[in-house]
């Protein structure tokens, strides 16, 4: 390992970028379900709170609306808060403040009041949790204008999104993949923010394009490497913003490979999914060799048992056999 | 705005004069809206406040321009008794760009950074959080600041109220609620939707202070502000009154009004607060008839300049549909 090299959790990156964030930004604080004295109920502000203090890592009770209500009122009020959601479940508890309040204040107001607020929430499944700890709900998010959504998939966005959120002068949520905590490599010591307006080529290949984001990446890295066995050597997109959607990087790619597959652990129906191949239809349906494919959750609450709740989820092998598929293999 | 600091009201001629005036510009400016809609200048929803303007108007009187006002999808009142230009307010209600939010908010959703004025929230206990996460950073930067939060006898129902007042008093937020109970969360009785209907006893509940007030009397409404604003000021936490009053107009422009009888209406009539007051001064010979007629005048003067801004107003561009979603980042 050489100097300016450290190894760490995804976990650990997202303490060391909520530290970085209070130590550099005094308006800066954490508040939330058990951030303070249990350590965040993912252990992502473990230590926190001795560092910081009950000011800045504030415990709440649990009021979803209250808490993310009065994120939006201390970012009116000049606050730059990060408010902390134990999963996207919760999160339905707290719809009336982002989706009418968060997203519309900016607008309502005739541009006068604009809302510096940054959610994180833990998304998607694969703990066995079951059906109301498990689900994938950034895509209803990124259906909201006057937000942006995140998704943190790799160490270095896990350690630079959230100061670049905050930076930003709009709501945006972070969605963290709870699969992906205990996922351990190397960032750059000095890492920190990170662009968070482009998708990211996380694999060149040139015969396909698999599309994925968060806890998905992982799924759609693997499935290229299967691929590559067969010799098909898939590009793997990681979208990182949810919304806005980088068409450019998704179009640019599919026009490339002229077959695309589209990787979301949110349900087919109506989902991001559908959002991202009608983009890729819109822009670039002449140079399509196949139609596009979705590889996404199964049509059903997450169910408990480790089995079936594996086989609702996208896989590296489905992820494999529908890019097979567009290449009629 | 005439906030002061102090913890009672003076009835000075000029403090007279300024109740007086407050009062009646929202009288006056409400009665020409209704007008407007008729004529089809307003649309979408609107909400009256006519009958309640003691409210708004007595409890402004105890803020500083400092202060934040949180308020509800009826919320004319509040706008003009914080100080929000009523040529600006008129404009918005027609949803021409020179309104005060732009003309994208129309009247339930007036907004006002100059005057700390943070809507003309539609959705009932919508604005509540907001007024807690207000006063949290006030607390947090230690200014000396409070938030007033506005909202109906409905909103007691939601469980935003109750969420925002145990957060409240468990951080010691300074913010004033203000439930303005006029008795009906649009059609439904508030008998029909409370197990417990004496509302100030649910914040007591959570420990805060508060109390109940006869929301048609300004001087009493101005008092009991005074009051809390001060407990408040000096490190009480939050502090709230339960406005009793009732709404003389329909819910909105389409509301029937079958869920109540005339004779109740006709009633509470009698308590009009404007009027009220406006006798009281006129009883006591606080104020010259002439004194008085020249603040009609000047009304009417302000009601129809306010009108003819909003008619000289102009329509968005089309072009500019999707501004103001999203705010660009600072380079």
């Amino acid at each position: 390992m050489s100097a300016g090299i450290t190894k760490i959790t995804y976990r650990e990156a997202m303490r060391a970028a909520i530290r970085d964030a209070l130590n550099s930004e005094p308006r800066a604080f954490l508040m939330g379900e058990d951030v303070g004295r249990y350590g965040g109920c993912y252990a992502v502000s473990k230590g926190l709170l001795a560092e910081f203090g009950p000011e800045r890592i504030r415990d709440t009770p649990l009021s979803e609306s209250a808490f993310v209500g009065a994120g939006i009122g201390a970012a009116l009020g000049g606050m730059r808060p990060i408010v902390e959601i134990m999963t996207v479940n919760f999160s339905l508890l707290a719809l009336d403040q982002i989706v009418n309040n968060a997203a519309t204040l900016l607008h309502m107001s005739g541009g006068q009041f604009n809302v510096p607020l940054v959610v994180r929430m833990a998304t998607g499944a694969g703990r066995q949790l079951a059906a109301q700890h498990s689900h994938s709900l950034e895509g209803w998010y990124a259906h909201i204008p006057g937000i942006k959504v995140l998704a943190p998939a790799t160490l270095e966005d896990a350690r630079g999104m959230l100061a670049s959120a905050l930076r930003d002068p709009n709501p945006v949520f972070l969605f963290e993949h709870v699969m992906l905590y205990n996922m351990e490599g190397e960032v750059a010591a000095d890492a920190g923010a990170v662009d968070i307006t482009k998708a990211a080529v996380r694999r060149p290949g040139k015969d396909v394009t698999l599309i994925a984001y968060g806890g998905t990446l992982h799924k759609a890295l693997a499935a290229a490497d299967l691929l590559a066995k067969d010799g098909i050597a898939a590009e793997v997109i990681d979208l990182r913003s949810l919304r806005p959607l980088d068409t450019a990087t998704i179009i640019g790619s599919v026009m490339k490979t002229r077959r695309a597959v589209v990787v979301d652990e949110g349900w087919k129906t109506g989902g991001l999914s559908a959002e991202i191949s009608a983009l890729i239809t819109e822009h670039a349906f002449y140079s399509l060799d196949a139609p596009v494919a979705r590889v996404c959750t199964a049509e059903v609450p997450i169910p408990y048992p480790h089995h079936l709740e594996q086989a609702a989820l996208p896989q590296p092998e489905t992820v494999a056999a529908a890019a097979r598929g567009t290449l009629g293999r | 705005m005439t906030g002061t600091t102090d913890t009672k009201p003076h009835l000075t001629r000029p403090h007279l004069q300024t109740l007086l005036l407050a009062l009646l510009r929202i009288r006056r400016f409400e009665e020409k809206c209704a007008e407007l809609y008729q004529r089809e200048k307003i649309r979408g929803f609107l909400h009256l406040y006519i009958g309640e303007e003691a409210i708004a108007v007595g409890v402004m009187q105890a803020l500083t321009p400092a202060d934040a006002v949180v308020a509800t999808y009826r919320e004319h009142g509040h706008a003009l008794a914080r100080g929000v230009a009523m040529p600006a307010l008129m404009a918005e209600m027609y949803g021409k760009q020179e309104g005060c939010s732009g003309g994208r908010g129309g009247s339930m959703h007036v907004f006002d950074a100059a005057t700390r004025f943070y809507g003309g929230n539609a959705i009932v206990g919508g604005g509540l959080p907001i007024a807690i996460g207000l006063g949290l950073a006030d607390l947090m930067q230690k200014r000396p600041n409070v938030t007033v939060c506005f909202f109906g006898e409905g909103a007691v129902a939601e469980g935003e109220f109750h969420e925002s007042m145990n957060l409240a008093e468990l951080w010691k937020l300074p913010v004033l609620f203000v439930c303005e109970n006029n008795l009906y969360a649009m059609g439904t009785a508030l008998s029909l939707s409370e197990s417990e209907t004496d509302i100030h006893l649910k914040a007591q509940s959570y420990r805060i202070p508060s109390e109940a007030v006869d929301g048609m009397d300004v001087v009493a409404v101005e008092a009991a502000a005074r009051r809390s604003v001060a407990a408040i000021r000096a490190g009480g936490g939050p502090q709230f009154l339960e406005c009793r009053t009732y709404r003389f107009r329909p819910h909105s422009m389409f509301d029937a009004e079958l869920y109540r009888a005339k004779a109740e209406v006709e009633e509470w009539k009698k308590k009009d607060p404007n009027l009220r007051f406006e006798t009281w001064v006129r009883e006591n010979e606080l104020l010259h008839a002439d004194e008085l007629q020249a603040i009609e005048d000047q009304v009417a003067r302000e009601v129809s300049e306010a009108v003819a801004f909003a008619e000289a107003g102009t329509w968005e561009p089309v072009e500019q549909l999707t501004r103001g979603v999203l705010m660009e980042a600072k380079a």
